[in-house]
């Protein structure tokens, strides 16, 4: 079994715009299991950093625990990281946030620790529409543990134990839409040609971003009888839209149909340009949203794509009005306003 | 595109790139891997069967094997495959049970080999253990022929030489030295079965029409005779200053042996730029480390004779012109002409063939070489085979040697009355390397060490004894580095597009972005449409059949690393490491069946 890669890589590879190769995004190898969907899930972050020229000293991971948190180890190594405890990504997430703003912000999740025992935490980071990227690696099933299933397994998919789940399950996406969330996508790892614009859009995105990425477990949840294995996501996958992400320095080349197409401008003004296959699937509104998931749903498919975006939530920073600057950047001046300003607060209050 | 035939043995063959340059298709990698493991018999055995002379050509062989590693298309420098060659042969036991068993009853044919050079004594080789007789016909007093005369003890020791000669004449050639055959007709009539031709291209070409070249005669020497002439101690001493003229192989001995001899101030003057000479790289640089300058750009004009002693030479400085189709003429810059001052020159400048003894009626072409059949190598005269320099002009030893073993295949078909162009084929077997989860019989990990260099002796030392070997060749240690470099180019990446469940997993942790998955299209198109474009297109596209999604898989062969990761990362085992060996044809191989 290998432990590393090898060094070499293509003597074509080219370097993007900020001067990185992909190389410089890359982590330690995988110990997944061979064939886990996070691995391509991954891949796609890779290539979205890749792409976009974020410096990887300008990023920080945290993640929980799980197979899907184990990740950040496999990728941008040159960036900050920090695995958190289970459940509580968000929590670190949150104040390594108001610590810092100007970082971009990974989240890694999976199932379990974000629908069951992270769901508290989840629900209050949607809430609070922090400035956070939230990839939630959704397999379906406990893979760490053996495969048991997860809140998110569908009612009547069995993996490789073969008990059919009695429960209903949660979709993150619809509680995400839900709960405050200013961007919600649904991503499969088996197609990184619609998911690396889905996490390019969401790290352009100011506001919680959040991406389920079904991602199948090949070793416990790749039967014929799960909901969650590569065949059966590729046979019942629906995209609301296809779409272009269009950065901000890059000209708009393509032309659109009028009806079928929006074009929804970031926060740092880069567009995304969706051709929707139905002009009625609005995702701006989170009502026909929820409606669009659900009426899929109801015909055993599921929606895929970005299926929730809203510019005008306001993120954690603006609501509660803190500082623009880094905190370890403050000074005591910033710090200390002095004898005066504290007169003059002393002097409104009584 | 049509999914590739990995049937077709010519595939995968061609992915293993030493392998395919090279002209006897020794099997490169099986037997780098077994110096790895310090099975320097066996690794010898390989060598012997397939190219015959390990020892000689792990030393002085022309290696087309380097330049084709595919190391050099990943980093920057090839495997050292020739010095791991010699690394075989230097630690070797004394054991000879690979030697063949010579029958005692022999199958009554008889052959004569004319010449006793590297394409003859192949020949012999192999058709000794049939049961042919073989007598040997050689000029000189010892068998070797070029590699012997030619090719000076710094570079290949007499002593190995010896070995590898003695070894194929101790199977029971009958050998005829001092011999000259100055009549083939006498060797015809003698009612041989079969009579092969392996006499080189004895003849050094001189510059007979330069002004002055007559008298300046005592001091110019051709540089095949001049290097012969040393071996037999009929020239000890060198001048102090000595011009080499030529750019090739026999030009960087001569200079070197010059230097050896007393030659002080020794110079190459070469008419072609620098980085067009034929010699091999290797052995301009050898010659520049010993101090000898490399003057190019330079065409001759004449020899300067005063009171009838050589004081040097006129030249004419020329630039390279190439036209469209990248032919090269040397046109003279406009300088007067520059004198280099010397004692002795010595003339390097090609090779031709000569056949002064054939005095029978023999189809020749226009350059003066035989009519032969390309693949059987048989001449007009059905029982007359040609082989080595003596075939199709001035190649190297390797070549020589595969042609040795075409024609050994050629006489024993034409001696049992058979189809010449109904030969056996090369064996090929496609074996697979899973020995368990994620654990392969070969060592997959790819090594980042940078190509070795030789140790060599003392320059001071060298330079004063002509005897003395250079290169000391690999330790046991550095050899195992060494040898690690390479990239089990033999051990295939076998795809099934039935049992893929496209999950990317190859695709992701190919470290040279080899993979993809992609709608087919034609070659250009698919080589434009890879993630990284595949441009080298000497190298193979891998295309499968259609995946679940209706899409294939295409691989660019040209910078996989063949370190199996698409294999231990895939979980279906679509993607599986199988070794691929491919041995030539050997002449009754059929029989032993």
């Amino acid at each position: 079994m290998s432990f590393d890669r090898p060094k070499f890589r293509h003597p074509n590879q080219t370097k993007n715009a900020a001067g990185f190769s992909k190389q410089d995004y890359e982590g330690a190898m995988s110990t997944l299991c061979a064939g886990c969907g996070h691995d391509s899930a991954t891949s796609g972050i890779i290539q979205a950093c890749f792409e976009l020229g974020i410096e990887p000293h300008r990023v920080a991971k945290i993640s929980g625990i799980g197979c899907s948190s184990k990740t950040p180890a496999y990728f941008l190594s040159k960036s900050h990281g920090f695995n958190s405890v289970h459940g509580r990504m968000p929590s670190v997430a949150t104040g390594a946030n108001m610590a810092n703003r100007d970082l971009l912000y990974i989240g890694i999740s999976g199932d379990g620790d974000t629908a069951s025992i992270g769901m508290g935490q989840f629900a209050h980071s949607l809430r609070r529409n922090l400035n956070l990227n939230y990839i939630c690696m959704n397999n379906g099933c406990y893979g760490l543990t053996k495969g048991q299933d997860s809140a998110t397994t569908d009612k009547g998919s069995s993996g490789k134990r073969g008990v059919p789940n009695p429960y209903t399950s949660i979709d993150l996406c619809e509680l995400a839409i839900e709960l405050g969330a200013s961007y919600v996508a649904r991503g499969f790892s088996g197609d990184k040609k619609q998911l690396v614009p889905l996490i390019k859009g969401a790290f352009a995105h100011s506001g919680l971003a959040f991406i389920d990425i079904i991602s199948p477990c090949v070793t416990f949840n790749n039967t014929s009888t799960s909901t969650k294995s590569y065949e059966y996501v590729r046979e019942h996958i629906e995209a609301t839209n296809t779409f272009d992400f269009i950065p901000l320095q890059q000209e708009i080349l393509a032309e659109y149909d009028e009806g079928t197409s929006q074009v929804v401008t970031m926060h740092d003004g880069s567009k995304i340009h969706l051709h929707k296959s139905d002009s009625t699937k609005s995702i701006t509104d989170r009502l026909i949203a929820v409606n669009n998931l659900e009426s899929e749903k109801a015909k055993g498919r599921l929606l895929t794509g970005l299926l929730y975006v809203n510019q005008e939530i306001r993120e954690t920073h603006d609501i509660i009005n803190s500082t623009h600057r880094p905190l370890n950047s403050l000074t005591e001046k910033d710090l200390c306003p002095g004898n005066a300003a504290l007169q003059k607060i002393n002097e409104s209050l009584r | 595109m049509k999914p590739t035939n990995i049937e077709d043995i010519n595939y995968f063959h061609k992915v293993i790139d030493c392998q395919y340059a090279c002209p006897a298709h020794t099997p490169v990698p099986e037997y780098l891997r077994l110096v790895a493991q310090g099975k320097y018999d066996e690794a010898f055995k390989i060598n012997w069967i397939s190219n015959v002379f390990p020892g000689i050509l792990g030393r002085i062989c022309d290696r087309p094997c380097e330049p084709a590693c595919r190391r050099t298309r990943v980093e920057d420098n090839p495997v050292a495959i020739c010095r791991l060659k010699r690394v075989a042969s230097d630690y070797k036991s004394a054991d000879t049970s690979f030697l063949p068993k010579i029958p005692k009853k022999k199958n009554g044919k008889k052959i004569a080999l004319i010449g006793g050079g590297p394409a003859s004594l192949t020949v012999a080789r192999d058709l000794l253990p049939l049961g042919y007789e073989v007598d040997l016909f050689d000029d000189q007093t010892r068998a070797g022929g070029f590699i012997r005369t030619q090719v000076p003890s710094f570079r290949l020791p007499e002593k190995v030489l010896n070995e590898e000669v003695d070894r194929i004449l101790n199977l029971g050639v009958n050998t005829h030295f001092n011999h000259y055959v100055d009549s083939l007709k006498e060797i015809l009539d003698k009612n041989y079965d079969a009579v092969f031709i392996g006499t080189g291209a004895p003849r050094g070409k001189d510059l007979p029409d330069l002004p002055g070249r007559d008298a300046a005669d005592p001091s110019v020497f051709i540089g095949i005779e001049y290097l012969a002439a040393v071996l037999y101690r009929h020239i000890t001493h060198s001048p102090s200053r000595v011009l080499v003229l030529g750019g090739g192989n026999t030009a960087m001995d001569c200079c070197r042996m010059a230097r050896r001899l007393g030659g002080e101030e020794v110079k190459v003057v070469v008419r072609s730029p620098l980085s067009d000479m034929k010699a091999s790289p290797w052995e301009i640089e050898d010659a520049q480390e010993e101090g000898i300058p490399i003057l190019d750009k330079h065409s001759p004009v004449d020899f300067v004779v005063k009171a009838g002693i050589l004081v040097g030479m006129h030249f004419q400085k020329v630039e390279a012109h190439y036209n469209p189709e990248g032919k090269r003429s040397l046109l003279p810059i406009d300088e007067p002409p520059v004198f280099i001052p010397c004692d002795q020159v010595l003339l390097a400048v090609g090779q031709q063939n000569a056949y002064p003894f054939i005095d029978v009626d023999l189809e020749m072409n226009k350059w003066g070489l035989p009519v032969l059949d390309e693949l059987t190598h048989q001449s007009s005269i059905p029982n007359l085979f040609f082989g080595g320099d003596a075939a199709f002009g001035p190649k190297n030893v390797i070549t020589a040697v595969a042609h040795g073993h075409e024609v050994a295949i050629s006489i024993d078909l034409y001696c049992q009355k058979k189809d010449l162009h109904d030969r056996p084929h090369p064996t090929t077997t496609l074996l697979s390397q899973k020995m368990g989860m994620q654990e392969w019989l070969y060592d997959s990990h790819i090594s980042d060490d940078k190509r070795y260099a030789v140790p060599t002796v003392d320059k001071v030392k060298s330079l004063k004894n002509r005897l003395m070997e250079v290169e000391l060749g690999f330790s046991r240690q550095t050899g195992h580095q060494e040898a690690m470099r390479c990239l089990n180019c033999d051990v295939q990446t076998v795809f099934d597009a039935a049992t893929c469940i496209e999950c990317d997993a190859c695709v992701d942790i190919c470290p040279e972005s080899c993979i993809n998955f992609i709608d087919n299209a034609s070659e250009t198109e698919l080589r434009n449409n890879v993630m990284i474009p595949a441009e080298n297109k000497t190298q193979s596209l891998y295309v499968s059949k259609p995946v679940a999604t209706g899409r294939v898989m295409v691989k660019d062969e040209n910078v996989c690393l063949h370190c199996g990761l698409c294999a231990e990362r895939c979980p279906t085992s679509s993607w599986e490491m199988m070794k691929f060996t491919f041995n030539s044809a050997q002449v009754g191989q059929n029989d032993q069946d």
